[in-house]
């Protein structure tokens, strides 16, 4: 018999948390230049990234990039005609950006035998890939796999929850390898 | 006495201290035969804390299976050797009675020894002697209890066998493999992401199983005394469903490397390349090897999930379903007579029994979410995953539904089991 696999992550983490305080001698910040009239200076945000490295343009809750889940309908893995200006938008993004790749994560509600969920979720992502692949996103841009019904959104057991759990999820990973997946 | 024993309630504080799982799984008995055998186990001789702790777990063995009404045998002071009233355990009700003793080795070890006695024909039906270490006396009891229950059955106990399971507690994913009783529960694997699937392998050494540890998933086989890993299908795509085949040195998976999930065929030790079984349009999943080695599988081909069956070469599929619009997971029974599934009647999901000559099919429980069926290696049993008040726990059925017991643990969700295989 196996050893138990007994985790100690936990004081570690908790030794990971330490604050520096910062000094209070009133000079909070650094002196602020004041200019007025015609010399005004216009930030340009040149695809700066967040903490996950990705541009802002993916993850800025105003960009429409930043919308990565397309839902199904009970038993479909057809895409709706309301999310295909998104998988558009997406599909774009990953011609203009050839060195981006994208997860595509199928999932499915809790109802039913959880291998079958399994590919009834692939079948969601493999719709999604379908598409963006039409639209001029490479092959080997894209990869889709399914979580089934293993990772629910919404753990509740009703329609609701059900709803939001049939679902497709696009994850990116820039070049560099930094990203959500 | 039928009352108490229908609402029997064992709880067994299970040792080693396990993250999340911690560990009490406790069996509730909800059902039993129609016709049980009355059987006296007397009180072991000899070293009074063993003696106990072995004829308790005899005890509890026989008595969970549902085939036998335990007839109080008080303390007659007998031992393996002592000769035996037939006629005044008859009158006690008693068909059979067992008796035994346990004894120190000059080693320190112990030695149970024991004897089961017919009290209808005046004779002995066998015994056998087992040495075991102090932390093995159950283990010892489980002997026993498969001893008796064959003697009288004729069929093979599985007090002996291990399930395995995966635990869902505080955003942990444990999976456990623990006696067929429950206890002595092990963890084998931990992940914060999801572990599914678990199958025996044929010799009882390894386990295979889904996980998604690296955000998708990947088929394993983990050899369970070293806890070393193998990765036996991590193609493009999900990799699932894992079916060992009957000499464990294969396995039959579900790959969606292709498009559509489908059914390959991969090397245990996770050599060489995924070798295709069959091509469908649809989805092809949760491949099964039945003893005469064809391959029970669900497929969607005809429009809504049904159960197929296909040779282990991949041809002359059949469809084996056909009442209702989604039947899912097939299971072979051991013995080639039956087919366990999951059905759904009325939106509520529930197993059912096909028997294979004449394709009759028999719902044996009343729930809404069974999930996962797996048999005992005898056949008899049927462990389910299934879900009350909102938790899930295990229930074991009989394959006439008649017998029910239910595992279940405290802090958690239980799920996903794979009841193992005969101890060689």
């Amino acid at each position: 018999m196996n050893k138990l696999i007994i985790p100690a992550l936990l004081s570690a983490l908790i030794l990971g948390c330490t604050t520096t305080p910062l000094p209070e001698d009133g000079t909070t910040g650094a002196p602020v230049e004041t200019r007025s009239g015609g010399n005004t200076v216009t930030t340009v945000d040149a695809g700066s990234l967040d903490a996950s490295g990705l541009p802002k343009a993916l993850t800025d809750p105003k960009s429409k990039l930043s919308q990565r889940s397309i839902y199904f309908d009970l038993d479909r893995y057809d895409i709706k005609a309301e999310y295909q200006d998104l998988v558009a938008a997406h599909a774009k993004f990953l011609v203009d950006n050839r060195g981006f790749k994208v997860l595509i994560q199928g999932n499915t509600d809790e109802r039913g035998s959880r291998e079958y969920n399994l590919s009834l979720g692939q079948k969601r992502a493999d719709a999604v890939k379908r598409s963006l692949v039409l639209l001029g996103a490479r092959e080997d841009q894209v990869e889709s796999v399914s979580l089934g019904e293993e990772k629910p959104k919404n753990p509740a057991s009703d329609e609701t929850a059900w709803a939001e759990n049939r679902r497709s999820d696009i994850l990116y990973r820039a070049a560099d390898g930094r990203g959500e997946f | 006495m039928s009352r108490i024993f229908h609402r029997l309630c064992l709880f067994f504080v299970l040792l080693g201290a396990v993250v999340g799982a911690q560990a009490q799984l406790s069996i509730e008995i909800t059902g039993a035969g129609a016709n049980r055998i009355p059987l006296a186990i007397a009180d072991f001789a000899g070293d009074s804390v063993a003696a106990r702790v072995i004829a308790g777990t005899v005890r509890s063995d026989l008595e969970r299976s549902g085939l036998f009404k335990l007839v109080e045998a008080g303390s007659p002071g007998l031992d393996e050797n002592s000769p035996i009233d037939y006629a005044n355990w008859k009158s006690r009700g008693a068909d059979a009675i067992a008796a035994g003793s346990v004894q120190r080795t000059a080693d320190g070890r112990l030695e149970a020894r024991f004897r089961l006695y017919d009290t209808q024909k005046s004779l002995t039906l066998g015994g056998a002697a087992y040495i075991t270490g102090n932390e093995q006396l159950r283990t010892a009891g489980h002997r026993i209890a498969d001893f008796i229950y064959e003697k009288l059955t004729g069929e093979k106990g599985v007090f002996s066998t291990r399930i395995a399971y995966v635990v869902k507690a505080r955003g942990q994913f444990l999976l456990q493999i623990a006696d067929a009783d429950g206890q002595g529960a092990a963890t084998a694997l931990t992940s914060t992401e999801p572990i599914i699937s678990p199958v025996w392998s044929p010799d009882g050494s390894r386990l295979a199983y889904v996980s998604f540890e690296k955000k998708k998933p990947i088929v394993y086989v983990h050899s369970l005394a070293s806890g070393r890993r193998t990765v036996v299908a991590n193609q493009k795509g999900s990799n699932s469903a894992p079916a060992w085949s009957p000499d464990g040195s294969r396995l039959a998976v579900v790959l969606s490397k292709d498009g559509n999930s489908q059914i390959y065929l991969v090397n245990a030790d996770g050599s060489g390349m995924p070798q295709r079984l069959a091509a469908s349009p649809g989805i092809d999943t949760e491949p099964r090897f039945a003893a005469d080695g064809s391959l029970y599988f669900t497929s969607d081909r005809g429009g809504s999930p049904q159960i197929y069956r296909m040779t282990a070469g991949g041809s002359d599929v059949q469809r084996v379903s056909f009442e209702g619009n989604y039947n899912v997971s097939p299971r072979p029974a051991p013995d080639g007579k039956t087919l366990a599934f999951i059905t759904r009647r009325e939106g509520r999901f529930q197993l059912a029994v096909m028997d294979l000559a004449s394709r009759q099919v028999q719902v044996l429980t009343d729930s809404n979410k069974d999930e996962s069926p797996s048999f005992a290696p005898n056949s008899r049993m049927i462990l389910i995953a299934t879900e009350i008040g909102g938790r899930g726990i295990l229930s074991a059925v009989s394959s006439d539904g008649r017998i029910k017991q239910r595992l279940s643990v405290a802090a958690g969700d239980v799920r996903e089991p794979a009841w193992g295989p005969f101890l060689k």
